[in-house]
């Protein structure tokens, strides 16, 4: 019921196209883009090139989750490391991480090295803002509590200190999530042999635009799906929370 | 038995002054003692209770705990704060059970322990709740049965039922005296409250306005036990007694 202005965009899209309000080389019906979506869905190229984004989207996301997570909780709790990483974070945050495609493309080519190594690169800041941010807010007396019950001071880290930044990080990795569409799509359509992206690319270059289309539709049902599950996970993480 | 030896604290806030927070301070409490540390806000009561607790460095002094100096905070030192310090993250029983993991005792034991305390201050069937849907008085009773689960020697409390109705912490109070009676444990009990530190207390240590220091030491000798205790003469004077003394403090604390 909730996604009905959806259904409506659909049929909206469809009336226009058959009534010949837009030119069909603009923007092909809804239905021819759905019949070459499934010609392309019984080939055996789609699968190959959505696996290939796969990989490289959850590789390089989870590295930038982990990592950015460790990362951003150090420099919470060891002044050495925000001092060392602070200024890092700060003055790297604002660049567009798109302006790396070219610098990841040369150091690691065409394949999913370079993909992944910029996810990671592109999306690590953001979780570990959040995990600063949130290992910050984190209440003194609850690690006094933690420790007058015998915790060690690294058992802290994880026992309190973690779970405290954790609305934050969610929230967080849910921008990172994002972000990691963003970057795998327009390096594949810019520099790469597989994936969707360049899948988008090859097809649009081809004039193929029924298929073209299908592929996009593709894409951001991916986003739109993953970025439900993961709002299902939090909630269920967080459930402790209300 | 502790021993606090001439100790003084500072706070060192990142901007602005430094504070004078306690200034030379020497008090002893005997072991099952149940001591008030009472003055006005920012006499440094709660600084004095975090540095017995090993949660402040102590600079100036000294504070030892049965002969040893006091390095960090331990499980033989319970603490129970204002505002509960439950893990908002753990039920009511995970919370209770924490501090027995961290001294790994067997699963069932922990179990056993658990249900214990958690039927001792009455939260039976609040065991898989967690803290946010628990009432003020109902954390309090969690976080003190978290607390007591570890069998401390010494409770430290720092106003913990400040932020509870009167009617939960009048019944909080009557509670907290039966369980020092049965448990025998020394209790270092920071309060603003007068009437509190009277009904609950053996010994009132008065402390001065900013830079705290010991004013008084009020011994009260009152029988606990006296369902009727706070209508007794004896107990108004004991409080009219300390009143006095904390007055001229609390008007230069304004």
């Amino acid at each position: 019921m909730k996604y009905l202005p959806l259904l409506l965009l659909a049929l909206i899209w469809e009336g226009v196209v058959q009534l010949g309000l837009i030119s069909r080389d603009v923007l092909p019906s809804l239905s021819d883009v759905a019949s070459a979506g499934w010609k392309l869905a019984r080939e055996g190229d789609f699968w190959d090139n959505g696996l290939a984004s796969l990989w490289r989207g959850s590789a390089g996301l989870a590295l930038a989750i982990v990592i950015g997570a460790v990362v951003g909780i150090l420099m919470a709790w060891w002044r050495g490391v925000e001092a060392f990483m602070g200024p890092l974070v700060e003055a790297l945050y604002p660049m567009p991480k798109s302006a790396l495609i070219p610098v990841t493309a040369l150091w690691l080519g065409f394949g999913d090295g370079s993909k992944i190594l910029l996810i990671f690169l592109g999306c690590m800041l953001p979780v570990t803002l959040a995990a600063y941010n949130g290992a910050r807010s984190c209440e003194q007396q609850l690690v006094w509590s933690a420790r007058s019950l015998g915790a060690s001071r690294l058992r802290v880290l994880i026992d309190v200190v973690l779970p405290s930044a954790l609305p934050e990080l969610l929230n967080g990795i849910r921008s990172a999530l994002a972000l990691s569409f963003v970057l795998l799509v327009s390096s594949e359509l810019i520099v790469a042999r597989k994936g969707l992206g360049y899948l988008i690319g090859f097809l649009g270059e081809g004039g193929l635009y029924d298929a073209m289309f299908a592929v996009v539709l593709v894409v951001a049902f991916l986003g739109f799906f993953a970025d439900r599950i993961y709002q299902a996970f939090a909630d269920r993480v967080l459930a402790w929370r209300d | 038995m502790i021993s606090v030896e001439h100790v003084s604290h500072t706070y060192r806030p990142a901007r602005g002054r430094d504070v004078l927070a306690l200034d030379d301070i020497s008090l002893s409490i005997a072991p099952r003692e149940f001591v008030a540390l009472l003055g006005p806000s920012g006499c440094g009561k709660s600084t004095l209770l975090y540095l017995i607790g090993g949660f402040l460095p102590v600079e100036k002094g000294a504070i030892k705990v049965e002969g040893a100096p006091v390095a960090a905070p331990g499980p033989d030192r319970g603490i129970v704060f204002q505002h509960f310090a439950l893990f908002p993250w753990k039920t009511v029983k995970d919370n209770v059970r924490y501090g027995l993991q961290k001294q790994r005792l067997p699963r069932d034991e922990q179990e056993r322990r658990a249900q214990q305390y958690i039927d001792m201050v009455g939260l039976k069937g609040f065991e898989e709740s967690y803290p946010s849907h628990l009432s003020g008085g109902m954390k309090q009773r969690a976080a003190l049965a978290r607390t007591l689960a570890v069998e401390p020697k010494m409770l430290l409390m720092d106003e913990p039922f400040g932020a509870l109705d009167a009617q939960t912490r009048s019944l909080m109070q009557a509670e907290l005296l039966a369980i020092w009676q049965r448990t025998q444990k020394t209790v270092i009990f920071v309060t603003h409250d007068v009437h509190e530190a009277v009904l609950l207390a053996q010994r009132v240590v008065v402390m001065s306005a900013r830079p705290g220091k010991v004013k008084a030491l009020v011994d009260v000798k009152l029988d606990k036990a006296d369902p009727h205790l706070v209508r007794s003469p004896a107990f108004g004077e004991k409080v009219d007694e300390i009143w006095h003394l904390v007055r001229d403090e609390a008007i230069k604390a304004l």
